[in-house]
């Protein structure tokens, strides 16, 4: 496969629909298989992708089909970029209670954005927290 | 018995194990449905002993994780017990990071965690 071949830019806007949103990851994610991502990493970019969407759906347009979410994704040799926005309120990220606290551990919620942080090399939100940004550099292994 | 959709189960003496049918347990609905079955095992038919055999699971997001921990919560609270096995290493690892694997009791195989009721 050449490099040039896994430089690419793909942009998507969708209804807030989660069967749409499951096409994007897949699109995706057969992008990232064909570009020779390991298996390991995929597993964690899938989580990280899943639960941005998921959440952008979900939490950020409240499954309102008349709010889009937006997803760019931009991938190069060694790093692939991905932005996901949606049309809420937005949230304050670091206002999630840090589910690994012994008081919190028996919550069901709120272990996605620790996940994303996770298995991402960069996540980052905007001020108002309706768009997240991240980042996977590529582990070429030792 | 209730028909299960989303799990197969096999009784070895008094546990039930339980078998995931989607190897990818990410779709809300399918999430929420399995979330139901296994709520069900507890609520409705009434059995104390669990034991999720994840063999099968390539995959689970964090909404899949919200459904174990209400079940581990509602499986304490009718006296019976929870065990979790089979979990293939990267899955594991969701565990560790979310310090999940502190609140389960999970085992390498079906038969340690036979063997630990």
């Amino acid at each position: 496969m050449s490099n040039q071949s896994q430089v690419w830019t793909y942009e998507r806007a969708i209804p807030s629909d989660l069967t749409l949103g499951n096409q994007v990851l897949e699109d995706l994610l057969a992008r990232f298989e064909a570009d020779g991502w390991d298996a390991r990493q995929i597993f964690g970019i899938r989580l990280a992708l899943e639960e941005a969407v998921v959440n952008a759906i979900k939490h950020g347009n409240c499954l309102d089909c008349n709010k889009q979410v937006h997803v760019i994704c931009r991938s190069t040799v060694d790093k692939i970029w991905i932005k996901v926005s949606d049309q809420g309120e937005g949230f304050d990220p670091e206002a999630v209670p840090d589910c690994t606290d012994e008081e919190h551990i028996d919550i069901p919620s709120g272990r996605g954005i620790m996940l994303m942080r996770n298995f991402m090399s960069r996540v980052e939100y905007n001020d108002k927290g309706n768009v997240v940004e991240m980042e996977k550099h590529r582990d070429h292994g030792s | 018995m209730a028909v299960h959709r989303r799990l197969q189960l096999t009784e070895v003496g008094d546990v039930t194990v339980v078998r995931f049918v989607d190897r990818k347990i990410l779709d809300e609905a399918n999430i929420q449905e399995m979330g139901q079955e296994l709520f069900q095992l507890i609520e409705e038919e009434d059995r104390k002993s669990l034991l999720l055999n994840f063999s099968s699971v390539e995959f689970l997001s964090s909404a899949a994780l919200g459904k174990l921990i209400t079940l581990d919560k509602k499986v304490k609270a009718h006296g019976g017990k929870l065990k979790l096995s089979n979990i293939r290493p990267e899955i594991y690892e969701v565990f560790a990071i979310t310090k999940l694997n502190k609140l389960f009791d999970i085992k390498d195989d079906e038969a340690d965690a036979l063997a630990s009721f």
